[in-house]
């Protein structure tokens, strides 16, 4: 028989352990609750897709958002992706171990600056250097792509290392050992095994870079249209929430919530889709 | 045409150190940048003034206090939560399916966006609860935000403590609760440290989840119910705004320099750590 403190003890400890459970289940009862209503009433194909948004007129259509979202996102990864795919592979397969020790926490800190100053940074350096040479006013899907893509990179580059870390070394000796060069090795051999983790990397990227406001607010210009070009300004899902939340009241406000819905769901989606790729590559090591 | 290895190798290893040095060339612009413009508005007055005509003129000072504060409250909130769920998960139970649910749970939280955490701790904390905009309403808040980095290092720093730790002071008779508190916590300390440390850094960065949270209000706040102002959300609506591109970027200055400290302290505690359990 434990002592009755002891017991104590492990219920608290085992209370607190569902802490994050249930702060995640609050969270998504609350937006749900907030949001979900309001979207069944409007109707869902109307909310989902239409553009029009005039929240003063009683049209709530978050179908430009979507496009802006996506749009912003996948410029952000063919950005981000292949940069620090790059940075990953050079860092642990080339760079000599001097070198990796200087560069792997610069990269780090990368991560820490927070996403206001990207934002300024956008608003002061990359939108006019924009204007003036590719045309459009700067604010744009372009600027916001460039920014985000940067943002994630600390991201892409710390789990697809860590995954292309985690491949046998017996892997790279069988390769070498056949008469391949170090490269050949890495592009055939290592990149292949550690693939699902590079893969869930650049997941988690995107679901960086889809959730990702306040830098996006200051750079993408909040123009609530669907964008036939790069140069156009674009309003994503995060930058509408963002910027009307301060003021909105009633269906307003729900419909705020209702976008946070789209959004969560999304976001949940991609995570998924990344533990997934996580768990196939813990699977096979 | 077939590229001879030697050659691709070549062209390969040009190509990926050139990303290598392309990213490191944006973190060094960046943070020169904003050092450049920002570090000669920064003087004993502007740390220490309160702002005038709404941050136009004058100093930051309520707005370093806000910065201060609530991180602090919300780790002060957090951290109970996160080393208990560590705890339990690495000392009183197996790995099976309750763990695994709570590390999914832990798991999906990491990957929630900012602002929808500011949506929710708008939602719940200033309107549900009643609690209005307030800086305990922002660090409740931040911790929800934070729990899963702190939920993840301790678990980590607790594994890494030998098992012969337990092993003797189950041996002098001691329980499980004592040799928990004794014998892994001590040990464990400069890794859970670690984890304080890298969600300070995020709190002070945050932006999105504060500001619907913890309001803007610039005064000096009397109160954990008084609304504050951080320094990330006062250089966003200083930027946003308009009123003033200098202390924007003085603000953005104090605001890199603090996060690139409390980040470097947390990055080399973790390796001292690392290297001092592999030794």
């Amino acid at each position: 028989m434990k002592p009755v403190g002891e017991r104590v003890v492990e219920w608290t400890l085992k209370g607190l352990a569902f802490s994050a459970l249930a702060s995640l289940l609050l969270i998504a009862v609350f937006i749900f609750m907030e949001g979900a209503p309001f979207m069944v009433r409007l109707g869902v194909k109307d909310f989902l897709f239409s553009s029009d948004w005039r929240p003063q007129e009683g049209h709530y259509g978050i179908f430009a958002m979507i496009v802006a979202s996506v749009w912003v996102t996948l410029g952000a990864m063919l950005v981000g992706a292949p940069l620090g795919i790059a940075g990953a592979v050079f860092l642990n397969e080339f760079a000599p171990e001097s070198v990796r020790r200087v560069i792997k926490p610069m990269i780090e800190l990368l991560a820490g600056i927070p996403s206001v100053v990207y934002g300024f940074i956008g608003v002061m350096v990359v939108a006019p250097l924009i204007r003036e040479h590719l045309g459009g006013a700067g604010l744009s899907v372009l600027a916001a792509a460039l920014i985000l893509g940067v943002m994630i990179l600390p991201t892409v580059i710390s789990i697809s290392s860590d995954a292309i870390g985690s491949v046998p070394r017996s892997y790279r000796e069988g390769a070498l050992a056949l008469g391949a060069t170090r490269w050949q090795s890495v592009h055939m051999v290592v990149l292949k095994a550690a693939r699902s983790g590079i893969a869930a990397s650049v997941i988690l990227g995107m679901g960086r870079a889809v959730g990702e406001t306040m830098a996006v607010i200051m750079v993408a210009g909040n123009a609530v249209t669907i964008p036939h070009s790069p140069l156009d300004s674009v309003c994503t899902l995060t930058a509408k929430i963002a910027l009307e939340m301060g003021s909105a009241v009633g269906l307003h406000r729900q419909a705020l919530f209702a976008t946070g819905v789209v959004l969560f769901i999304g976001i949940m989606v991609l995570n998924g889709l990344a533990m997934a790729a996580m768990k196939k590559r813990s699977a096979r090591t | 045409m077939r590229i001879p290895p030697k050659a691709s190798q070549a062209i390969a290893v040009a190509l990926l150190g050139g990303a290598t040095l392309l990213t490191l060339a944006v973190l060094v612009f960046v943070i020169v940048f904003v050092l450049g413009k920002g570090l000669p508005v920064i003087n004993w007055a502007f740390l220490l003034d309160v702002p005038r005509e709404m941050g136009k003129a004058g100093g930051i000072f309520p707005t370093i206090v806000g910065t201060l504060v609530l991180p602090l409250v919300a780790i002060a909130i957090a951290l109970p939560m996160g080393v208990g769920t560590a705890v339990y998960l690495t000392e009183y139970t197996r790995p099976g399916r309750v763990t695994s649910v709570i590390r999914f749970g832990t798991d999906c939280l990491a990957g929630i966006p900012s602002i929808i955490f500011g949506l929710f701790g708008y939602i719940f904390f200033v309107t549900i609860l009643r609690m209005g905009w307030c800086i305990l309403s922002g660090a409740l808040t931040l911790a929800i935000m934070v729990l899963p980095t702190i939920i993840r290092t301790a678990e980590e720093a607790i594994k890494a403590v030998p098992n012969s730790y337990r092993e003797v002071s189950y041996s002098l008779g001691a329980t499980r609760w004592e040799t928990v508190l004794k014998a892994v916590l001590p040990n464990a300390l400069p890794g859970i440290v670690t984890g304080v440390m890298l969600s300070v850094g995020r709190c002070i960065g945050e932006t999105a989840a504060v500001i619907f949270t913890a309001g803007t209000a610039l005064r000096l706040p009397d109160s954990l119910f008084d609304s504050a102002r951080t320094m990330a959300v006062h250089f966003y609506i200083l930027a946003r705004e308009g009123i003033s591109n200098e202390n924007a970027y003085g603000t953005a200055a104090v605001l890199v320099i603090s996060v690139l400290i409390v980040n470097s302290v947390s990055y080399w505690m973790m390796h001292k750590f690392i290297s001092g359990r592999s030794a």
